[in-house]
């Protein structure tokens, strides 16, 4: 393989590391901005309530405040997501729909004079009945949130595929299962903090920590009315995102109503309460599958219905009720699917999308189901996973086209490195191991808005001296490597080496770019970093071969060296230009080959600076069914994992000891960066099935609003990952790389799930996997 | 509130200071010394995002008061490296992947610079031990349990 590419494939050290390890790198909070002001939110107190007054007087009166802001001072436009539901206001207008909505802001000299005036704003509100759960909001004449979606149904899904009376009338075996997970946190270490500077030109330009930086500045400009063309948005170092961080939140859009207000440049920070009041991480899903199947094993058709719990606000949830469904199309082989899903409103904070978006309990549901009717069945889990997979260029029944899926490669993988046949069956008691399946989007089809957009572009701008390129995206690195991916891909393309290339990104001045969600960025942006590399290549190479006299085809560039086919040619002239060029440098180019940097030099000294575009917009996709854009990308990465567990009889406590995990990214674009995104996944995954619970009091206030009681895996939770890279190779991928960021916590949960269900003979349907949960279903089996 | 005049010795300077007494050693830091290698996920003492070392022992800065350390030694993540060159843990964190997002790492590196003074030949669960207060979302920590036991080793044979 290492000869295949000079860059990419191997170990590269990440670009932004040691700028990370020495403490040099900025977040949004490091930044400092001469005359800053510190912003304060004032949030509803209350779950549902009529706003009857704000009064703001005295807050204004408090020496050091230069202004309070609500809702009378800002325009009542509606924003969020999807331009379907855009249904949040900066402020609450008549009222507030959950403990945390927003109601007033104030720019103040200093924090503490902000918190003290938010404080003295006097807010009078009617308490209004509230709904907490997916029952409370459907019931028939239950308090309605929002009176354009009646019912408190955001967004609901039927589509069907297939015939599915059909497909249960040739079924052997039809089984009902039902799932549910509980409401996660997105757990990033870095609360969200934005800084808004407005200037004397009425430029507005907003540092956040975002995974979005194109959906933010499209928000901006649509809400403060500042044209978009004067709205720049720029990330900086995000200390992580997984999903809750890909839409514009209240800190971006008051701190620059607030800047925009005082002239002043003004920083908002969230608490890490207020992460969790923020919210926009996973939903709570009630699943119900109907799966029917012959008796030796293949899978017919699926029944699904699905309730997920919103909160109070669209956010991602259109997008997310259709992934809770849409993704069951696969990866095994099912002709019929019916699916229904409805999204409901609750007195919560909003749910949006997070790691694996819309489809971790759907998957845990399906493979939980697959593994109690394998044992029905008298079939082994593997064997009956095999028999059912899809394999490449299989399209499934709701239109998605798997056009490479290495999935049988990883169940066998991981079939073999866990040491599946030695196990499984053969374990102590307490003791299982359990496998499961998934796969995911490489990047939405469609952008979130309607739009013929390109989904990124890039530019590459050659040094005007020669020597090294400039690479700027839009993209948005926000820990999972983009950076140092879109580097080799440009160092690949170009054929200089990786040192020969910096990078700037996360700058909506940069291009178009969607930015960090549905695992879009290895391959869409990559797409865009490969044309606008080869475009430099071509530029360099043709004025090189105009100079030398010679045809373009003889020229290529490899590791940074001018390669030249046939009768060797005299560039002897080249190189004493260029060293007369640089006379007192001592850096010369020598050897037998001339260099890129001469090769740049002549180019430059020809045309004037030399600049490579690129861009990528996917192929039209999919079905064209209502919800077709959901679900549809270029290409799926999918994974296997298997988990081996212990169980306490006694006390319910369950260990999760090993999880040997395979990936098919079709193409490595940096191994070490694949394995850190699967081995981030099992721990999300992990914490997801043993222990974390967003829980709220009967008020709708979260009762476990810290990193304390709200428990994310710490290193002694982490069992020991094996992690199995496979390459399949993806015909739609630019150096045939496709996912890795999402697929890869696909099988986690079910897979631990499985391996429970393993070591105590019954299968736990509800989320997190608690000892107490684990002593209640041993109770109940014993009961039988 | 009334300033008190303390002195600080962060990364082997000197400072002599004016402070709040309510406010911690992670706001002097970053916010008086600029410092903002050291980072602040909870403030509340969760996270481990701002660990420092207070006299070689690390301490979440974020709930320590800046008075309450008037005259002892602090190390932050900016008072690691030598120059341009790196701490071996700083070295084999990078070298081994052990940093996404980067958040923890200040934090993380400081704890595993503490532990490897105390022990320099820690096992896999001195280790994981030793971290547990770090918090870590993006990497299942496996690459950093690496990387500290490689620094170990290297520095051992140093």
């Amino acid at each position: 393989m290492g000869a295949k590419y000079d860059v990419i494939g191997g170990r590269a050290r990440r670009v932004d590391a040691v700028d990370k390890a020495t403490g040099k790198a900025l977040y949004a909070e490091d930044l400092r901005f001469v005359g800053e002001l510190h912003g304060a939110l004032l949030q509803s107190p209350l779950p549902h309530a009529r706003v009857l007054n704000i009064d703001t007087s005295r807050a204004l009166k408090l020496p050091g405040v230069k202004a309070v802001i609500t809702h009378k001072d800002v325009p009542a436009t509606r924003y969020g997501v999807s331009p379907a539901r855009y249904d949040e206001n900066v402020f609450a207008i008549d009222r507030v729909r959950y403990v945390g909505d927003e109601v007033a802001a104030v720019a103040a000299v200093d924090l503490e004079t902000a918190l003290e005036a938010i404080e003295l704003i006097k807010v009078d509100y009617e308490p209004l009945p509230h709904v907490l759960t997916v029952e409370q909001a459907l019931a028939p004449g239950a308090p309605q949130l929002h009176g354009e979606y009646p019912g408190n149904l955001c967004a609901e899904v039927h589509q069907e595929f297939g015939d599915l009376a059909a497909g249960f009338a040739q079924c052997d075996l039809i089984h009902e299962h039902k799932f549910v997970n509980k409401r996660q946190d997105g757990g990033f270490i870095e609360p969200q903090h934005s800084i808004a500077v407005y200037d004397h030109t009425g430029q507005l330009t907003l540092y956040s920590s975002t995974q979005v930086p194109h959906y933010v500045q499209r928000t901006l400009s649509m809400v403060t009315g500042v044209p978009i063309g004067k709205v720049r948005v720029v990330k900086p170092y995000v200390g992580g995102g997984f999903g809750p961080k890909a839409e514009a939140n209240p800190l971006d859009l008051c701190a620059s109503f607030l800047a925009m207000r005082t002239g002043k440049p003004v920083r908002m920070g969230y608490t890490r309460a207020q992460v969790f009041l923020h919210s926009r991480a996973r939903h709570q899903f009630f699943h119900t599958m109907k799966t029917g199947f012959k008796k030796d094993g293949t899978i017919v058709a699926l029944d699904h219905q699905c309730y997920l719990e919103g909160g109070a606000y669209s956010s991602f949830g259109i997008a997310t009720v259709y992934y809770a469904g849409s993704l069951l199309g696969g990866p095994y082989r099912m002709p019929h699917m019916r699916y229904d899903g409805y999204r409901v409103y609750t007195n919560k904070p909003a749910c949006g999308a997070q790691r694996g978006h819309g489809c971790v309990a759907a998957r845990a549901c399906f493979e939980q189901q697959l593994d109690i009717v394998a044992k029905d069945l008298g079939l082994d889990p593997i064997a009956m996973r095999l028999k059912n997979i899809m394999e490449n260029g299989d399209v499934t029944c709701n239109h998605m086209s798997m056009s490479s899926l290495g999935m049988r490669e990883c169940i066998e993988a991981v079939q073999t490195g866990s040491g599946w046949q030695e196990k499984r069956g053969k374990l102590a008691k307490g003791r299982g191991i359990g496998m499961a399946t998934g796969f995911f989007v490489s990047g939405a089809g469609y952008p979130i808005y309607r739009s013929d957009t390109f989904h990124c572009t890039v530019t590459i701008k050659v040094q005007e001296d020669g020597g090294t390129v400039l690479v700027k995206t839009g993209a948005a690195e926000i820990g999972q490597g983009t950076e140092t991916a879109m580097a080799m891909i440009a160092a690949e393309a170009i054929g200089i080496p990786l040192e020969a290339v910096r990078l700037q990104s996360g700058d909506t001045d940069y291009g178009v770019d969607l930015g960090a969600y549905s695992s879009r960025t290895t391959l869409m942006t990559g797409h865009a970093t490969k044309e606008a590399g080869l475009a430099v290549k071509e530029k360099v190479l043709t004025a090189l071969a105009q100079e030398l006299g010679i045809g373009r085809e003889r020229l290529d560039l490899k590791r940074g060296l001018v390669e030249i086919s046939g009768e060797p040619v005299d560039f002897s002239a080249i190189r004493t230009k260029y060293i007369k060029e640089h006379r007192g440098w001592t850096d010369h180019p020598s050897g037998g080959q001339l260099t890129f940097t001469e090769a740049a030099r002549v180019a430059f000294l020809k045309h004037g600076t030399i600049i490579g575009t690129g861009k990528y917009k996917p192929p039209v996709l999919g079905g064209q069914h209502k919800g077709a854009a959901v679900g549809t990308s270029p290409a799926y990465g999918c994974s296997a994992q298997v988990a081996e567990v212990s169980v306490d009889l006694e006390t319910g406590q369950i260990k999760v000891e090993r999880v040997t995990d395979a990936h098919d990214c079709g193409q490595a674009i940096n191994l070490t960066q694949v394995e850190g995104q699967m081995e981030g996944s099992v721990s999300m995954g992990l914490g997801e099935a043993m222990f974390e619970e967003v829980k709220f009091d009967k008020d709708g206030r979260v009762l476990n609003p810290s990193l304390g009681e709200y428990h994310i895996p710490t290193v002694l939770d982490m069992p020991e990952m094996k992690c199995i890279v496979v390459e399949t190779g993806e015909p739609n991928g630019h150096f045939a790389a496709k996912e890795v960021g999402e697929g890869a916590i696909m099988p986690t949960l079910p897979a631990i799930l499985n391996a429970v269900h393993d070591a105590i003979g019954v299968a736990i349907d509800e989320l997190p996997l608690t000892p107490e949960r684990v002593l209640k279903a041993l109770a109940q089996a014993k009961k039988g | 509130m009334k300033k008190l005049a303390i002195t600080l010795v962060v990364n082997d300077t000197e400072y002599e200071l004016l402070v709040a007494p309510n406010r911690t050693l992670a706001q002097v830091l970053r916010e008086d010394l600029g410092l903002t290698g050291t980072k602040q996920g909870c403030q509340v003492g969760d996270c481990g995002s701002c660990t420092v070392l207070l006299d070689d022992e690390p301490v979440n800065s974020c709930l320590v008061l800046a008075v309450q350390v008037s005259g002892r030694r602090v190390r932050t993540i900016e008072g690691v490296a030598d120059g341009n060159r790196l701490h071996p843990i700083q070295e084999a964190m990078v070298e081994h992947g052990a940093i996404q997002c980067g958040f923890c790492t200040p934090g993380m590196i400081l704890s595993a610079k503490s532990l490897l003074e105390k022990n320099p030949a820690p096992s896999t669960g001195d280790i994981r031990q030793a971290l547990s207060g770090n918090l870590c979302r993006c990497t299942g920590y496996q690459k950093i349990v690496e990387a500290v036991a490689d620094a170990s080793q290297k520095m051992g044979r140093a």
